[in-house]
């Protein structure tokens, strides 16, 4: 029985891919940021231990709909969501969830590195320290050297901890605030163009951590680059002009998608 | 021909100019304006600054000289006797000669040949057209007096056609240079560029000039009294004493004056300080836009309210309040109503000058808040950290550097401060700590000693300026302090 030939390997593991529980699931999502409608009744469901690409042109809202998942976009003024969005069957938007709590659980790296101005040290302290997840200080240096292991971040910066953040250069920055964001034990993280400031070889270490994050943590990243969400996905969403246009396997997604706008979009035809 | 006329002309022949230069600019290459090597405009003020600036120079110029020309010129053909005499005797006669020179453009010519050989006729006849005199004119004064009127006659004359020439030979000078290659944005940028330098020294070297004549006064004082003496004592008894009487020496002690400013100042501060970054922090932080739009200007129309009204506030409602209730809070307590706040105290000074600065710091400190990148603010919020987190452990310790140059700026400004002083804390030079009653400051004292007949080189005065240099050192340190800080501040995210 375990002579199982290849591809019934893979097909089963596909299986397990597709049945694989969503973690958080988006229905009927909607914003508005004042009169402007933003995005219309986006439906996607993001699924656990899985990295799910968003990709389209710009303002297509992909980032307005990453930003609705831990409810970041409550810091807009004017912003309005609509429709109902759920994190392992809780409404994110329903008055019994604590925003800081959410935000917690789902963690958010952005676009252009923003370190503290403190010490890499404090940089990742930062957030157990708000929610009390260290007893003591040997549990925090623990939490601290575990979370860069992660990140892939510790063999550099191990020697000078007690130093500025933001003296990094750009792709450890962003590094940094991934184990930031990785130190809080997140069940979700969050990426907003994470690469977009990187200079090619960050880019590749960034991508690379990624993919080792995937085993642990749900990724949800916004990309520009069609390469970066095809090397790095296993789900990929496309997004054109606030709607949700296709949803799929990222290999079904670059090969044969099931859409005509976003076989042009991927062979480059706009955007 | 007036100076404000000749200005006139000169605009006019500058205008002028401007028209002509860019007309024959254009011109030159049939109307197509890009086979110029600068736009046509360039071409007009070229023509228009060398009709104009040259011109202007040797006016103020002209202006200038030619006064002190003639007088030299008149004071040396003035009789040996009258040479003979002090500075400002000759001095005294030339001022009245320059009364008589006016007065005698006011008489017509038949007048002025009866008085001239008759100098005592003069003085009354000069009386009748308004020009009075101090005493009788002697005969060469009337002599000197037709001989500059003549000069300055001359004088106007040869101004008039210089610089109208002057402007002209430029305006020509440039129209003819022009040519489509004529590179005459250059020259046009070169002569604004220098304009904005000399606009800055302006500024630059007034301060130097202001600063040196401080200085200088300030010598003369410490040639009097020993500079130990002023910086170290503890007394402030100036002693005024009537002009050439002489005699008691008073003393100078900077102490009490140093301390009572520091002390008010710190006062004002302690009251300024909180209030003003919490509103900074309400309004950056968790104001809506519309609550921010009224609130923060009507916030800022405090700064704009001249310190003396704060001064009458502090001396007819603030002052007597405290009074008021220290006397009632004594009351309750020892069942005797003394008051133990005096209405004039370094409480009262220093809670008017602490409103008065709120709106320094909330608003230098709400510009620094607000200047911390929300992308900060995003990463702390995304980690779950709430709103008051964020602020207090990111975006405080990001703008604390700014802050604290903000708080030294504004203390600087307390330091300066004099009318509020004046009538919350009152003029008596005290060295004593009680907040309750009354001490001064250095900038009341030189207000004090300077108003008064007094004379300018008694040490009385002249105290003012080593009090004004002492102020303006302290003020210094903490605006170059408070700069380096800001500074330092700025390229941590830059």
């Amino acid at each position: 029985m375990n002579m199982m030939s290849e591809s019934a390997v893979e097909k089963a593991l596909d299986q397990k891919m597709s049945d694989a529980s969503h973690k958080m699931i988006g229905k009927d999502v909607s914003v508005y940021y004042g009169e402007k409608r933003a995005l219309f009744d986006v439906n996607l469901n993001v699924r656990e231990n899985t990295v799910t690409a968003l990709i389209g042109p710009s303002g297509c809202g992909k980032s307005t709909f990453l930003r609705c998942l831990n409810r970041m976009n409550d810091t807009i003024e004017n912003c309005r969501v609509t429709g109902k969005i759920t994190l392992d069957e809780d409404d994110i938007y329903d008055n019994n969830i604590d925003v800081v709590e959410l935000r917690a659980r789902v963690g958010m790296v952005f676009q252009k590195p923003n370190p503290f101005p403190k010490t890499i040290y404090e940089n990742i302290s930062y957030g157990p320290r708000i929610h009390g997840l260290s007893k003591n200080k040997a549990d925090m240096d623990q939490i601290v050297e575990a979370s860069l292991q992660r990140a892939g971040l510790w063999g550099e910066v191990k020697d000078r901890l007690h130093e500025s953040g933001t003296g990094l250069s750009g792709g450890q920055q962003q590094r940094l605030c991934i184990a930031r964001a990785i130190a809080v034990s997140p069940e979700v993280i969050l990426m907003d163009e994470p690469c977009s400031a990187l200079d090619p070889i960050a880019t590749a270490k960034v991508e690379e951590l990624i993919h080792e994050l995937r085993a642990n943590y749900t990724i949800v990243i916004v990309t520009h680059s069609m390469q970066q969400a095809a090397r790095v996905s296993q789900r990929t969403a496309m997004f054109h002009l606030g709607q949700l246009v296709e949803e799929n396997d990222t290999d079904k997604m670059f090969t044969n998608p099931d859409d005509q706008r976003t076989q042009d979009y991927i062979m480059g035809r706009f955007g | 021909m007036n100076t404000s006329l000749i200005l006139l002309i000169l605009a006019i022949i500058g205008v002028a100019g401007y028209v002509a230069g860019a007309r024959y600019a254009l011109a030159l290459v049939g109307g197509i304006s890009s086979k110029l090597h600068s736009r046509p405009g360039y071409y007009g003020s070229f023509v228009a600054v060398w009709a104009i600036l040259p011109a202007v120079v040797i006016l103020f110029v002209w202006l200038v000289a030619s006064p002190m020309y003639i007088s030299s010129s008149v004071r040396g053909a003035f009789p040996e006797e009258v040479k003979t005499q002090s500075q400002a005797e000759q001095g005294l006669s030339y001022g009245m000669i320059t009364s008589i020179a006016r007065g005698m453009n006011a008489l017509t010519g038949d007048e002025i040949a009866r008085i001239e050989n008759n100098p005592v006729e003069l003085r009354a006849a000069l009386g009748a057209k308004g020009v009075a005199l101090a005493g009788d004119p002697q005969p060469f004064m009337v002599k000197a007096a037709a001989k500059l009127n003549r000069m300055t006659f001359v004088s106007r004359i040869l101004m008039t056609i210089v610089v109208l020439g002057a402007s002209i030979g430029g305006g020509l000078f440039a129209y003819r240079q022009i040519a489509p290659r004529f590179r005459a944005r250059n020259r046009v940028e070169k002569v604004v560029l220098g304009s904005l330098v000399v606009a800055s020294s302006i500024a630059i070297l007034t301060t130097v000039g202001i600063v040196a004549s401080m200085l200088t006064e300030a010598a003369h004082f410490f040639t009097a009294i020993p500079a130990w003496e002023f910086f170290f004592g503890t007394v402030w008894d100036p002693r005024f004493a009537a002009a050439g009487s002489g005699g008691s020496e008073g003393q100078f002690g900077l102490i009490p004056l140093l301390l009572g400013t520091l002390y008010i100042g710190f006062v004002a501060m302690l009251f300024a300080v909180p209030i003003g970054l919490f509103s900074a922090i309400y309004m950056s932080e968790y104001a809506s836009p519309k609550v921010r739009a009224v609130a923060k200007p009507l916030l800022e129309v405090l700064a704009g309210i001249p310190t003396i009204v704060y001064g009458f506030f502090a001396l007819t409602t603030v002052g007597p309040f405290l009074r008021d209730i220290s006397s009632q809070l004594n009351g309750l307590v020892t069942g005797d109503y003394a008051n133990f706040i005096q209405a004039q105290s370094v409480l009262t000074a220093g809670f008017v000058m602490g409103i008065m600065l709120i709106p320094y710091v909330s608003s230098l400190s709400d510009d620094i808040i607000t200047a911390v990148p929300r992308a900060l603010r995003d990463g702390s919020l995304g980690l779950g950290a709430t709103r008051s987190e964020t602020i207090k452990k990111v975006v405080l310790p990001a703008a604390l550097p700014g802050i604290v140059g903000a708080l030294l700026m504004t203390a600087s400004r307390a330091v300066g401060e004099t009318m509020i002083v004046v009538l919350a804390a009152g003029v008596a030079a005290r060295l004593q700590i009680n907040p309750f009653e009354p001490m001064t400051t250095v900038t009341v004292k030189i207000v004090n000693q300077l108003t008064g007949d007094l004379e300018f080189t008694s040490p009385q005065t002249l105290v003012a300026f080593a009090l004004g240099i002492t102020l303006f050192a302290i003020t210094l340190c903490l605006n170059i302090y408070a700069l380096y800080i800001v500074r330092k501040y700025r390229e941590q995210y830059e």
